[in-house]
């Protein structure tokens, strides 16, 4: 069951200029998440900002009963959330939405992270290879951002991934290009093992890499944003456009079949 | 404690409800929040046919409030009857029922239909809605429309009527008391502020619909002033509603003169918020000696 609980900061580590990684304390958490649920964090007891701020799990330590969130600051809640340090404590609604699902059979697991997007692929690579040492699954992880400083986890994709192909939009790092363009280039001599595509990244990435799975007829499945108010599926807030109507980020998702969306 | 109390001929436990749209039908809410220590839960409005609602995006944080344009987004009235009414049922807590539609006639179609459903213990209009074409603001903006919907929903169910007013008027008192007049038996207010916001870099609206409704602390002031209004001129219960956050705002309301409190956008932010407000209100009363909260209604000097 999700919960509202203080979670005390065990570490909140500065990455990169502009990102964190948060390591917090939760039992509850890490028993119950699955990847590809978020947390929504109250950031501030003032009303300025007001809601909560949504952040996906991007590692779970169970060992530490700790979970990471890695996050960039891009406004005023994720500013304030920066400010924060080990020892206080921060008030977490999770894990909520619904994760990533894994086939039953051996894959080809294709991951697509674009900018902060990679963040819950890892927590959903090291479950994979955690949780099915059996099938084997051959992980391929693509990996892009807009420039060489703004990549992230490399490291740990090289760590889990059995390949790791990487873009930047200005050529610093890896092939110049779009993730998404990366991924059609291998895509063409991909051979026919049963394969999924797991993406999560910027809206525009997202439906490209949506349209590549279904010309090639990978099942995909993608992480999608909304703002939210509630988080826990009440208000309706955070909807988006599908084909079975309008379904919710915070509770149908965040993470939607590709092929069920209806892109703007 | 003194909190128990009888609003309507509803009898609560305490004073503190959950302002419809902002609790769902309560189902959701219940992983974290006991459902059974509210004073009532008002489920959010429920239509006579499905409604998709408006295009996203549907929330906007403004300072401290929130625009929102949901549009009454819901699965109609069959739909609620059977999944969401059992699953209420299991609770002690009185079920206050939202509704709207387009016409009069739709309104006291269900109302007839939710008087057969003995866990519904009373109804609440919405007149107030401000992101719909049709079952909103067209019957809270004027008093002969909001007369003659009361009047008809008054003919078609015995049970207690709450009408829900939209702060988006000249003169909230005469709609107040159009309402009193043709048979409410409370009045709630106030509903969202029709607002907009719009994003400067990309010069986009940053909802959907373009517009949406105001609510959270920003609104209090105004809605205080409005219940303080309506508590001169009608002598049916008032409920207060709009940015309450913790049990100090909810007594601003009391002193105002409201009988009862709604609390709706605190819910997002903090889903024990009602309770915490319960709790609060009863430190209150310790802290002045008083021994129920009753004693502060009106009573602003
Ligand atoms: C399910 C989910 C998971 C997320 N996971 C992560 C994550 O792991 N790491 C991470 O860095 N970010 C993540 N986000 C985005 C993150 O929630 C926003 O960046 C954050 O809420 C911005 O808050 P702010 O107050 O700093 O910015 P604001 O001042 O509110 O806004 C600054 C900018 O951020 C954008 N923004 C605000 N809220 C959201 C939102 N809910 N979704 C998308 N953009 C938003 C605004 O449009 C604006 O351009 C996630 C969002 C969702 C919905
Ligand atoms: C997301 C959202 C959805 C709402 N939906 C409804 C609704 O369906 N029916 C209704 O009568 N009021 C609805 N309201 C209005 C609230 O019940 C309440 O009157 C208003 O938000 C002011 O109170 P607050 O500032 O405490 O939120 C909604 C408000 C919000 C924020
Ligand atoms: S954010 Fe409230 S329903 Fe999703």
């Amino acid at each position: 069951m999700p919960k509202q609980e203080n979670c005390r900061i065990l570490q909140h580590q500065q990455i990169a200029s502009t990102v964190f990684k948060l390591t917090l304390s939760s039992p509850n958490l890490c028993q119950e998440a699955k990847p590809g649920q978020f947390v929504n964090i109250r950031v501030s007891s003032k009303y300025d900002p007001l809601l909560r701020r949504p952040l996906s799990l991007h590692r779970i330590i169970k060992k530490d009963n700790a979970f990471q969130l890695l996050y960039e600051v891009v406004g005023k809640g994720t500013a304030i959330l920066s400010q924060t340090k080990p020892g206080d404590d921060l008030d977490i609604l999770g894990p909520l939405g619904s994760g990533f699902s894994l086939p039953s059979e051996k894959q080809t697991i294709i991951l697509v992270g674009g900018g902060m997007g990679v963040a819950p692929l890892v927590n959903l690579a090291e479950k994979i290879k955690d949780q099915r040492p059996k099938t084997k699954d051959q992980i391929i992880a693509f990996i892009g951002a807009g420039t060489k400083a703004k990549l992230y986890c490399e490291k740990d994709f090289k760590q889990i991934a059995d390949k790791v192909l990487i873009s930047t939009d200005d050529g610093s790092h890896g092939e110049k290009g779009f993730v998404s363009d990366l991924l059609y280039s291998r895509l063409t001599i991909h051979d026919s093992r049963p394969a999924s595509i797991y993406a999560c990244g910027p809206y525009a990435m997202l439906e490209a890499i949506s349209n590549i799975a279904r010309k090639n007829k990978i099942p995909c499945q993608v992480s999608m944003e909304a703002k939210m108010a509630c988080g826990i599926g009440t208000c309706m807030g955070c909807v988006i456009k599908t084909k079975n109507g309008y379904k919710k980020v915070c509770d149908d998702g965040p993470v939607f079949d590709a092929a069920e969306i209806i892109w703007d | 404690m003194g909190l128990k109390t009888e609003i309507a001929g509803i009898k609560m436990k305490n004073p503190v409800m959950v302002a419809s749209g902002t609790f769902g039908y309560g189902e959701e809410p219940s992983k974290y929040v006991d459902l059974n220590q509210l004073g009532a839960i008002i489920t959010k409005t429920v239509t006579l046919e499905p409604r998709e609602g408006n295009p996203p995006p549907r929330i906007c944080e403004t300072s401290s409030g929130m625009l929102n344009s949901i549009g009454l987004q819901n699965k109609g009235i069959s739909d609620f009857v059977n999944l969401a009414l059992p699953f209420l049922a299991k609770f002690k807590t009185p079920v206050i029922v939202n509704i709207a539609g387009d016409s009069p006639e739709q309104y006291a179609k269900l109302a007839k239909i939710l008087s057969r459903e003995p866990i519904v213990k009373g109804l609440e209009l919405n007149i107030s809605c401000p992101n719909v074409k049709k079952g909103g603001l067209q019957f809270g903006t004027d008093h002969d429309a909001t007369s003659n919907l009361v009047k008809t929903v008054r003919k078609a169910t015995n049970l207690p009527l709450i009408v829900k007013l939209s702060p988006n008027v000249t003169d909230i008192t005469v709609i107040a008391k159009a309402a009193a007049k043709a048979g409410a038996d409370a009045i709630s207010l106030i509903n969202t502020f029709l607002g907009m916001s719009i994003d400067a870099e990309t010069k986009h609206f940053n909802l959907g619909a373009k517009t949406g409704g105001l609510s959270g602390p920003a609104i209090k002031p105004v809605a205080v002033r409005m219940v303080w209004q309506t508590a001169q001129v009608v002598k049916i219960p008032v409920i207060g509603v709009g940015g309450i956050m913790n049990g100090n705002d909810a007594i601003e309301f009391f002193l105002a003169g409201a009988s009862a409190i709604e609390v709706g956008t605190a819910n997002f932010i903090d889903p024990q918020a009602p309770l915490k407000i319960v709790k609060e209100i009863e430190e209150y009363l310790k802290k002045h000696n008083l021994s129920h909260y009753k004693a502060l209604i009106g009573k602003v000097n």
